[in-house]
């Protein structure tokens, strides 16, 4: 039979029992005289370096690093010796930008930064802008703002867990998670028009109050999202292959944390129980009862283990502000940087030069300077406000979590293969937007 | 792994018994109010390189001698009673006011004390930016030294690998956060795009990682040259 193309049978068989009692199956070929027989295994072809480093350019341009994250990798065979990373291909200039602009006029741009975690770095903004105009805000705004910056951290952490199962291979979390985020971003939408840029908070104030009826949705949410949790949490906590891809990986101890200037999960998945809320507290947060979970070994898998627990934790906190919502007014009667109401503009001089002052030359801060940080779902979030009694700041200067967090990255993947690189990264929890600015 | 004898290390595990819950600060005033103690040790320990105390909006403010930041920087940190483990972030500050000096800001924390503390020194114009890096002290301040050299041009002694992080190591127009850069940059328009188009920034390696390519080693004296000073095939 004259044929050149040349047909090679592969079969399964059974040639016996393994280890564990189950039954061995190896490739079956034809050999030249027609009989079956298993595959031995070839020899290998592989080029061989001699020990000779290679240089891998992981990404700017690559799905698993999250953005446009560039990592220059040295490696030994498959071993990470050396990681170098590059960043600065998402920068945009805010922190120059910023002093060019109004007070109001900047919170747009902290929506844009970690745009994962809109609302909370609205919050962070506003509470710094605060301390540097001296404005006490109403007890109701303060119980909206936790609110908000509980809705954020539950979204930012829903995004995580869903893109570092998809990183590991898992797709089913991904769904069912992105589910209940976007249940939050819609209770977001009907409360500020927006979904992903909110622009949830003014200086002294909110955008918007709550409509009628949003608490309950609200209340509908708190009750069922830890149960979608929890599936999330059957299918990967226990799963082997889940543990297997993450246990080890990445380790930092508690003294390297904190000496790298981990803040947030990866701070408190090493052992150290610094949290923002608790320790530097803002927005009454000692008055919400709430735990930290804290890991013990530092590595991604009890990255993961924070993070899910601490959703548990907002959920929590969650329910504690609705209960304790109060009634009465959402913005600070303080005509220096709360407009007064249209009415009152025709009809009442003072506030007529209030509005005049506001709208032509904005608010304008005393002469000073005011570090506030907020615990965002990546860390301690940090906004540096120097004014010099002029309508712009001076400086405005970010501090971002995810810019320190990756910072320590050549030393989370040094000794780790490369296929780790990717898992490591993905629990570092990064958003260029933020680490570029 | 032990889970009997694991203990996590708690915030404000060294502060007194007596010392009171942290709280929400309320009704902060402009100017005084509680000085951090930080503050009062470090005038008693290092007397004339302290030069100034101040709180504004409750932050304790120190302002210090430029030449011995690194020398209180560790002291704060290692000092049993400070303990300030925590670099919270570095940074720069340039006026509106041309005459006025440049601040180079660290903000510390002590986690075990629950204590914050904004350092300062002042760097006068006309005279070369450079302050002590602190990179010894805390390895987080790696990045934020890199990219305050980036872009404010101060120059951190004693940092061990100094470059541009943010803006790319071939950028030509100078450090973007200076007062005297203008918002839209030094060149115009049509000079910016086709500098940024003759950049391949995927392409480009610095000159630490081509180090682990031997052939580096073997190239002429001139071409290790021309590519420490970023020249790439295809340019």
């Amino acid at each position: 039979m004259a044929t050149t193309k040349r047909t090679v049978e592969v079969e399964l068989s059974t040639t016996g029992l393994d280890a564990q009692g189950r039954p061995q199956r190896v490739p079956l070929v034809t050999d030249a005289a027609g009989n079956l027989v298993p595959v031995t295994a070839s020899p290998a072809v592989e080029p061989d370096l001699e020990g000779d480093h290679m240089l891998i350019n992981l990404g700017p341009q690559h799905p698993a690093t999250h953005g446009v994250l560039r990592l220059v990798l040295e490696l030994d065979g498959e071993t990470v010796v050396r990681c170098i990373p590059h960043i600065g291909y998402l920068h945009c200039g805010f922190e120059k930008t910023g002093e060019y602009r109004q007070y109001n006029q900047i919170i747009p741009y902290t929506d844009r930064e970690d745009y994962l975690n809109s609302p909370g770095n609205n919050v962070a903004f506003a509470l710094g802008a605060e301390r540097l105009f001296g404005i006490e805000i109403t007890e109701r705004c303060k119980v909206l703002r936790v609110i908000a910056a509980e809705m954020s951290r539950i979204i930012s952490h829903c995004v995580w867990l869903g893109t570092f199962c998809m990183d590991i291979g898992a797709v089913t979390p991904f769904l069912w998670i992105f589910q209940q985020r976007e249940r939050v971003y819609t209770m977001l939408e009907n409360w500020v028009g927006a979904r992903l840029t909110t622009t949830v908070t003014r200086v002294g104030g909110m955008a918007a109050d709550i409509p009628d009826g949003w608490a309950e949705d609200l209340a509908n949410f708190v009750r069922t999202f830890p149960k979608v949790l929890g599936e999330c949490e059957t299918m990967l906590t226990k799963n082997a292959i889940w543990v297997g891809r993450t246990v080890g990986l990445g380790a930092m101890s508690a003294e390297e944390a904190v000496n790298y200037g981990l803040s947030g999960p990866l701070v408190r998945a090493s052992g150290v129980a610094y949290d923002v809320r608790k320790d530097f507290p803002y927005l009454d947060y000692e008055t919400y009862d709430f735990d930290v979970p804290v890991g013990q070994a530092g590595d991604v898998y009890d990255r993961y283990l924070v993070r899910v627990e601490e959703m548990k934790q907002s959920v929590r906190i969650l329910d504690q502000a609705l209960r304790r919502l109060p009634d009465g007014p959402v913005n600070v009667a303080d005509h220096r940087v709360i407009l007064p109401p249209k009415h009152k503009a025709t009809s009442d001089m003072e506030s007529m030069i209030h509005h005049f002052k506001q709208v032509m030359e904005g608010p304008r801060p005393p002469i000073g300077e005011a570090y506030v940080a907020v615990e965002s779902p990546k860390g301690e979030k940090g906004y540096y406000m120097v004014s010099d009694g002029t309508a712009k700041p001076v400086r405005w200067r970010i501090r971002p979590p995810s810019f320190v967090n990756l910072s320590a990255i050549p030393k989370m993947v040094e000794g780790h293969l490369l296929s780790d690189v990717v898992t490591i990264n993905a629990s570092i929890d990064i958003v260029m937007g933020e680490i570029d600015r | 792994m032990s889970d009997a004898r694991f203990m996590p290390v708690l915030a404000g595990h060294a502060a007194a018994s007596d010392t009171p819950a942290p709280a929400t600060p309320k009704n902060v005033p402009y100017h005084g109010g509680p000085v951090n103690p930080s503050a009062e040790a470090l005038q008693a320990r290092f007397g004339d390189a302290i030069h100034r105390v101040d709180i504004v909006w409750g932050e304790t403010t120190v302002i210090v001698e430029r030449s011995r930041v690194n020398e209180i920087v560790r002291w704060l940190h290692d000092d049993a009673g400070q303990r300030y483990d925590y670099c919270s972030d570095i940074t720069a500050v340039e006026f509106r006011d041309f005459e006025r000096p440049i601040e180079v800001v660290w903000h510390l924390r002590s986690l075990p004390y629950r204590r914050f503390i904004r350092l300062k020194c002042l760097l006068p114009k006309g005279q070369p930016l450079a302050v002590p890096s602190v990179f010894d002290v805390y390895r987080g301040a790696d990045w934020f030294e890199r990219e305050c050299y980036d872009m404010f041009g101060i120059r951190f002694d004693g940092h061990p690998d100094l470059r541009r992080l943010l803006m790319w190591e071939q950028y030509k127009e100078g450090f973007p956060l200076r007062k005297d850069f203008p918002l839209r940059g030094r060149f115009s328009r049509s000079e910016q795009l086709r500098q940024i188009l003759s950049q391949n920034p995927e392409a480009k390696y610095s000159m630490e990682e081509l180090s682990v390519l031997e052939a580096f080693d073997e190239l002429p004296q001139d071409m290790q040259q021309r590519l420490g000073k970023g020249e790439r095939v295809g340019e």
